[in-house]
């Protein structure tokens, strides 16, 4: 495995993540909470980089089954939350930008 | 190799925090959400090149298998079910966080000398517990939404057997972190934490459900974060952890937004309490034709049009928008007007009408638009009910009271389209419905919406 993240600096990474989330998400227009929402889900699709790697070490059948869910449902997640994000998001313009097409 | 994997995880998390900033403007979200989808292929693509993987041929077919169904089915949705849409794939990330703990403690259960640090071990049985729930949860929450689970479910002493399901799950829970992990435990831990999941959303009624929603998804960030730990993989912390403190403060502004605290959401039933003194409303209800509502409009020099659920189902919007389009042609300031819980979820009217054309320096928030009332000629109310009640404001007794609401009453005029008389979804009278400067126009959304424009036309 590459370096190993110490127990303390999983603890400052977590606490940094935390504030950033926050702080990202504080200002944001309640007309885009809905897509927002939708958008963090995307984000957390991350996971199929774990899933691939829980498969990727699997070794016994019951751990390449369950590896092989893992990998399936986070692919739907990503892809997901992709595509509804972008079909919402895609939606929202305003008139200036209407006019010109 | 392994350094560039490290860089490019590193880059997708920037790309994540970065994408989900932009997303928070509506000017540059649609470069938020790619930023970010730009980030989640890179760290997809080289993860295949981890050391010592294997089972690739797996690993692609569930890849190609999920991303084609996600991608087909996603596309198809109707704006209307994305609410339900969006918990069904985020069910699939609590599952997928679960599914890679449970692989782990297979792994323990089985193999002789793999070991994981304690701290490793019982992050790994958190995120598998918290995971869980958001999936089998998320899931209830599209069945509801789906219309496939109506009722809330509710039976005796359901709140002390919800907590022994709890209690059960947490002991399994730390029985494989402390004892030991053994198969038939596994079994039993995952089954306990699918069956609380289940157990702790079917009473919660539809009306509640986005904030149910965005807590579940803030729990899947929540599970991926501890199970990025057990990986040793920073990018799941860092995007898990920000999904976690993100949701959480979406799902506070969201239960704020429909004055309902969290803890009433997930332990109250609505509806129970305050039965109220409905009967208090006073005056009656005064119809008008469509052709007269149109004159009315037509000769406004501002009009408010208020939207709500109702005139989704009825597929009223695109109508909606032609007519206001025709009222701004003949110099009337149309304004729309949007409850932050209009819709089925905070800004899900947004995406409506941004899908019939309406362009967002149109729409307004309850709190910029509710001082323009005083000066508004006509409040055009069109399937919206409770957000506009004023007994939310002056009826202490009423379930709603204290629920912010849009002033429509305050408008000069108020025409409401409404299918028939009945109370609305929370089954609490009107008292909008019942004022002097209010017409009842009856009838279908949509229908009503095309007989608006012909009446504009025709003048």
């Amino acid at each position: 495995m590459i370096e190993t993240i110490s127990g303390i600096s999983a603890l400052y990474i977590f606490m940094l993540a935390a504030f950033a989330g926050y702080e990202v998400i504080a200002k944001v227009p309640v007309i885009l909470h809905t897509p927002l929402m939708s958008g963090s889900n995307f984000v957390h699709g991350i996971v199929l980089v774990g899933a691939m790697i829980a498969l990727g070490h699997a070794e016994s059948t019951s751990e390449q089954v369950v590896g092989f869910f893992a990998v399936l449902l986070a692919s739907m997640n990503a892809v997901g939350g992709y595509v509804v994000t972008e079909r919402m998001l895609e939606m929202f313009k305003s008139s200036k930008e209407k006019k010109n097409g | 190799m392994a350094n560039l994997i490290e860089v490019v995880y590193f880059v997708a998390a920037a790309l994540f925090i970065l994408g989900l900033k932009r997303m928070s403007s509506p000017r540059s979200a649609r470069d938020g959400i790619v930023w970010a989808g730009i980030g989640m292929v890179a760290a997809t693509v080289v993860t295949f090149f981890v050391p010592n993987l294997s089972n690739f041929g797996l690993m692609i077919a569930a890849i190609l298998i999920g991303s084609g169904i996600a991608f087909v089915s996603g596309k198809r949705v109707a704006m209307t079910d994305m609410p339900q849409m969006i918990a069904l794939y985020n069910g699939m990330g609590g599952g997928a966080a679960a599914a890679i703990a449970a692989v782990e403690l297979i792994k323990l259960a089985t193999h002789e000398g793999v070991t994981h640090g304690q701290v490793a071990i019982n992050l790994a049985v958190l995120g598998a517990v918290i995971g869980t729930i958001s999936f089998s949860g998320s899931l209830i929450a599209f069945a509801k939404l789906q219309g496939w689970l109506r009722k809330a479910v509710r039976f005796p002493y359901q709140q002390a057997f919800n907590l022994l399901v709890f209690a059960g799950t947490i002991g399994s829970g730390v029985y494989l972190a402390f004892v030991g992990a053994d198969v038939s435990m596994i079994f039993l831990f995952f089954i306990l934490a699918l069956a609380f999941g289940v157990l702790m959303t079917i009473p919660i009624g539809g009306a509640d459900m986005p904030v149910v929603i965005s807590l579940y998804n803030a729990l899947t960030g929540l599970a991926v974060a501890f199970e990025g730990f057990v990986l040793n993989n920073a990018a799941m912390i860092i995007a898990g952890t920000v999904v976690g403190a993100a949701g959480t403060l979406l799902t506070q502004l969201m239960a704020k937004a429909m004055n309902r605290p969290i803890s009433n959401v997930l332990f109250g039933s609505f509806g129970t309490g305050g039965g109220g003194d409905e009967s208090a409303v006073e005056g009656s209800m005064k119809p008008i034709e469509a052709s007269d509502a149109a004159v009315m409009m037509a000769f406004a020099e501002k009009v408010v049009i208020i939207p709500g659920y109702g005139m989704a189902v009825a597929q009223a919007q695109h109508k909606i928008w032609e007519m206001s389009k025709q009222l701004i042609e003949n110099g009337v300031d149309v304004k729309f007007a949007i409850h932050p819980v209009a819709g089925r979820m905070p800004g899900h009217m947004n995406v409506l009408l941004a899908e019939a054309g309406v362009p967002y320096d149109r729409i307004f928030d309850l709190d910029e638009i509710n001082e323009e009332f005083n000066t508004t000629d006509v409040a055009l109310v069109i399937g919206a009910n409770d957000v506009v009640n004023p007994v939310a404001r002056t009826n202490p007794d009423s379930p709603i009271y204290g629920m912010p609401i849009l002033n429509a009453d305050y408008a000069k005029n108020v025409i409401v389209i409404k299918r028939g008389q009945g109370a609305g979804f929370s089954g609490i009278e009107n008292a909008l419905f019942y004022g002097d400067n209010t017409r009842m126009l009856y009838g279908d959304g949509q229908e009503m919406a095309s007989q608006l424009i012909q009446g504009i036309k025709e003048l």
